[in-house]
């Protein structure tokens, strides 16, 4: 029954992206989105049952693919991202019916959105090194498809989509080689037989697979310094493909790390996840300060990302670190916790870059130094979009704060751990946590600060108008879950905590009371969300009742409106007020050494004298750091080698001629 | 430690005693607030010779303030005038589940330091979103000032906290202060001493006083905390003025009460609650005395060395957790 939910439901995606190529164009859409979302629901059914009732299924078919055929497996953990990427794909499917109707979609663009979302869908399910690969490598290619969507008109994303393929396509060799090793020597291809073979693994062969596949998977994942292509491609796509990246395809780069370390080498050694935890660490502080710095709404949505994954990595590696250690039930609820914050950021990050999608379209421009004021014009979007910002600000009341104190407990509880590495890391973990809470504050207060409250800041932002009620429908579906999970986040435990088991082939998370808030008992720790809101909800009335009841005079009952304080000035404009840049200027300032940001300052003179400037302008742009240290020198060392190369075939017969009688010389020597 | 909660646990009086108490700890807060910062400016005016305004000054600000017109900046949305409900209503829920007065949370768990911390953050972000709002400089100017000092005070604050819940083996803050009643050998314990230094340095930025911010400046571009709250008036204002004096009261108490534990009442009838909040009281205002001298004595920094300071609180606050996991 699960089984055949979730095949209707990858059969319907894959249907609707046919439909989206085929269909005249007035139809397209409509037929692609209707096709799409009915499959995310059938998909999420069969998952759904997966989870509730924790038996997985498996199926295998011989006809699909020669030599090697289809094999399928969903066990709770697999299906878990199945869950999460159905729920973001259903909106994303609805959002893209509106997206698409304001310009004439091409078949591609429309195409290529199902397409993606039947290959992410695919590949928590594979259960072989084949079908695995070829899910893989098929997401890779129609999300790269997808992206490239408005190239014609954005010549941007062609550099994006040439970073990406180029990292997709080395995080792939890489995975592959890793999962190839492990087949040969299990002799199959099965994930079922390689994780039966896993004890006869020497721990170096096991650790090079484990790094092999690290880094492929990190890649796709968005860790740094392998997270180079994110922040380009991300903001670069439609924007419901956008939502898809960033809310599912992500966290399959989690679930390859999970499934490979946990599930085919069995836990493996302590290191392997000290390194995983380190990785989180980096791209949660380098993330979460370079979307503070952004002036670009959907690429600090993005650097955002490289956050988020960075704190669920921190509590992959800590989940993985006390499993190797020894502490199964602390293992499982860090992991449950981890699990917990990407199920909440894909619902908050897909609210978030479906409604910047929707500011893009109504304003016309993404650069929040342009925008302004939206509140007013669409203020659904804007009411969607705050509720995304405040969740992933970590505000109680919202998912994002349930997770990460969950999170928080788990690390605080692995303190009891016995190993003084184990130890460091969590700390690192916990420091990490608490800073970027601060940090994604900022960023958010900006976004959402600058973008939609004040006054407009340029023609597009002033003349934006609300989108269509299927964008608006889409944002609302994942900002309602953000509602739901932060105010009785127990809802989901159940779920979470069989995902989580499997991740950690049965380490059953420790400690969690059934219930609507979150309670670890043996812990001593609880959280009860809903009194926090019914609390807060309260106190504002009573607060709003208390100023009702002062006596006043009546004409002094209704706010007036007046001139703002201009310091004795009059006539103040948008020109005068704060702009994202400069409200990022000062934390800018406090973390110049990570962010290192370029100015330049020019002068010029008037023609009588020196004395009297002409115009100044100045210019600063924030680049990322580990892309021009790290990968600038690599890019560049490639094209010097290329360089090289081209001066070898000049045009000259003769010289060819000489080529191909040294080569012939050369073997007769080495086979001589 | 497990003692100590099981007991919380098994003697919890009914749930309208507690609320009662909860509400009582607000009802402190909101009174105490005003006359904290009425206390603080009368300090200051007497080591500077002067007479200065009256304890109670505070309490008729308000009273003057809430009777006057609502006027709001025109271009302004609803955040203007939710703002200042959502941070008063933010520092009342924090006040509400804090161990001021009691060891006993309102509900079991509730009160968790993530939860006061992020009510606190709730504030923040109510605030500079309430600052950005007006579209004007300095409006936005503030909010950024205000969310960039923030940004590096709020993990201090945390972690600085959970330096003790490390200790405590718990989160949750009726908890470390029942544990710290139980074990006052903790007291001088060398992560206590050095979270208490992380935290007071903390709890002066997040309050907004000297050498953080002066909040009794004038001039607009030297404002972090003023410039936001510049396009407020009359009962928003007022609003306002409660919340950050209600912040103010709840960081003081919640200081005192974490590293000064005494006088918390752990038992339980009317009367010890009176003298749980008269000790609560003399402590907060010791520790306001404090920093009104240390006002006094010190300039204000340059906006950008107040990072440096409270970079030096993190890593303090760090340091603590470290000397506490080494020195178990």
């Amino acid at each position: 029954m699960s089984a055949t939910a979730y095949l209707i439901g990858l059969g319907a995606a894959g249907a609707a992206a046919l439909l989206g190529a085929l269909l005249p164009a007035r139809r397209r859409l409509f037929g692609a989105g209707v096709l799409s979302a009915a499959g995310c629901l059938a998909a999420l059914v069969g998952a759904g049952q997966v989870l509730v009732s924790g038996h997985p299924f498996s199926v295998h078919t011989a006809e699909v693919l020669p030599l090697t055929g289809v094999d399928l497996t969903l066990d709770p953990l697999g299906a878990l991202f199945v869950a999460v990427t159905a729920i973001v794909g259903l909106a994303a499917s609805c959002y893209a019916v509106g997206y698409g109707a304001h310009g004439a979609p091409s078949r591609t663009a429309t195409a290529m959105l199902p397409a993606f979302l039947a290959t992410v869908l695919l590949v928590p399910a594979a259960a072989s090194v084949a079908t695995f690969m070829i899910a893989w490598e098929l997401m890779a290619l129609t999300s790269l498809l997808a992206l490239l969507a408005e190239h014609r008109r954005r010549p941007e994303t062609r550099d994006a989509a040439q970073w990406y393929a180029a990292m997709t396509h080395v995080g792939a060799a890489a995975i592959l080689l890793g999962l190839v090793l492990l087949a040969t020597h299990a002799d199959s291809q099965s994930f079922a037989i390689i994780a039966e073979h896993r004890r006869q693994l020497s721990v170096p062969l096991a650790s090079v697979v484990f790094v092999l596949t690290l880094v492929g998977f990190a890649s796709k994942a968005g860790a740094v310094p392998l997270h180079v292509w994110l922040p380009r491609a991300h903001p670069e796509a439609p924007s419901p493909v956008s939502a898809l990246m960033s809310g599912t395809m992500v966290n399959l780069g989690v679930y390859g790390i999970l499934r490979v370390g946990e599930d085919l080498l069995g836990g493996g050694v302590l290191w392997w996840w000290l390194l995983v935890a380190a990785l989180g660490v980096a791209s949660a502080f380098f993330g979460a300060l370079h979307a503070a710095a952004s002036t670009d709404l959907k690429r600090l949505l993005a650097y955002s990302t490289v956050d988020n994954v960075g704190l669920v990595l921190i509590g992959v590696g800590a989940a993985g670190a006390l499993a190797a250690g020894g502490e199964r039930g602390l293992a499982g609820l860090v992991l449950l916790a981890a699990l917990f914050h990407l199920v909440n950021h894909a619902l908050f990050k897909g609210s978030l870059f479906l409604g910047a999608g929707a500011v893009q379209h109504a304003a016309g421009t993404r650069d929040l130094d342009a925008l302004g004021g939206l509140a007013r014009q669409m203020p659904a979007t804007a009411v969607c979009f705050g509720i995304g910002a405040l969740a992933i600000s970590a505000l109680p009341g919202l998912n994002g704060f349930a997770s990460e104190w969950l999170l928080l407990q788990g690390l605080l509880h692995g303190f009891a751990s016995h190993s003084a590495v184990t130890e460091a890391a969590l700390l690192a973990g916990v420091a990490a946590l608490a800073i970027t809470g601060g940090l994604t504050a900022t960023a958010f207060v900006k976004a959402l600060g600058v973008g939609f409250l004040g006054q407009p800041r340029s023609e597009g932002a002033r003349t934006a108008h609300e989108v269509r009620p299927s964008m608006l429908a889409g944002m609302a579906l994942l900002a309602a879950g953000c509602v739901v999970l932060g105010v009785v986040p127990g809802v989901v435990l159940a779920v979470l905590g069989r995902a989580a088991s499997a991740g950690l082939a049965g380490g059953a998370p420790k400690a969690l009371r059934p219930g609507l808030g979150l309670d670890l008992t043996s812990l001593h720790g609880a959280i009860e969300p809903a009194l926090v809101v019914v609390g807060l909800l309260v106190a504002l009335v009573v607060a709003w009742g208390a100023l009702r009841l002062v006596p006043r005079p009546a004409e002094l009952r209704r706010a007036r409106r007046a001139e703002a304080w201009g310091c004795g000035r009059e006539l103040q404009t948008a020109r005068m007020e704060i702009t994202a840049t400069s409200f990022a200027e000062p934390l800018q300032r406090v973390f110049a050494d990570v962010l290192r940001p370029d100015h330049d300052l020019e002068v010029s003179h008037a023609a009588e004298s020196r004395y009297f400037p002409g115009a100044i302008s100045f210019h600063q742009r924030v680049d990322d750091a580990v892309e021009r240290l790290v990968y600038q020198p690599v890019i560049a060392a490639v094209g010097w080698w290329g360089r090289l190369a081209r001066r070898v075939p000049n045009g000259s017969v003769h010289r060819y001629l000489a080529f191909g009688f040294a080569a012939l010389v050369l073997v007769l020597v080495v086979l001589a | 430690m497990t003692g100590a909660l099981a007991t919380l646990g098994a003697a919890s009086p009914s749930l309208w005693a507690r609320i009662g108490t909860s509400v009582l700890q607000v009802v402190a807060v909101v009174v105490g607030g005003p006359l904290l910062l009425g206390l603080m400016a009368k300090i200051r005016a007497r080591a500077e010779g002067r007479m200065g305004p009256p304890i109670t000054q505070g309490l008729s600000d308000l009273r003057k303030l809430v009777r006057k017109e609502a006027i709001r900046a025109e271009h302004t949305s609803a955040v203007a005038a939710l703002a200042p409900l959502v941070l008063v209503a933010s520092a009342a829920v924090a006040a509400a589940v804090t161990p001021l007065l009691t060891t006993r949370p309102v509900v079991a768990g509730g009160a968790d330091v993530f939860v006061v911390v992020y009510l606190l953050l709730m504030g923040s972000v109510a605030l500079a979103l309430g600052g950005l709002d007006a579209g004007t400089a300095f409006g936005g100017m503030g909010a950024s000032r205000a969310m960039t000092i923030g940004a590096i005070s709020e993990p201090a604050l945390l972690v600085g906290i959970l330096a003790l819940a490390v200790q405590a083996r718990t989160s949750n803050l009726p908890g470390i202060v029942a544990a710290s009643l139980a074990h006052p050998g903790w007291l001088a314990s060398p992560q206590r001493l050095l979270a208490l230094v992380a935290l007071v340095v903390v709890v002066i930025a997040e309050t907004g006083r000297i050498p953080v911010d002066n909040p009794s400046t004038h001039l607009e571009l030297t404002m972090i905390h003023e410039a936001m709250v510049l396009e407020q008036a009359g009962p928003d204002l007022a609003l306002v003025t409660l919340g950050e004096s209600m912040r103010l009261a709840l960081l003081l108490g919640l200081l005192a009460n974490l590293f000064f534990p005494w006088g918390v009442d752990a038992s339980g009838s009317g009367l010890v609650l009176l003298a749980a909040l008269a000790v609560l009281a003399a402590k907060t205002a010791a520790l306001a005395g404090m920093i009104a001298l240390v006002e006094v004595s010190t300039a204000k920094l340059r906006l950008f060395r107040v990072p440096e300071l409270l970079a030096g609180g993190f890593v303090l606050a760090v340091v603590a957790v470290t000397t506490g996991l080494v020195t178990r």
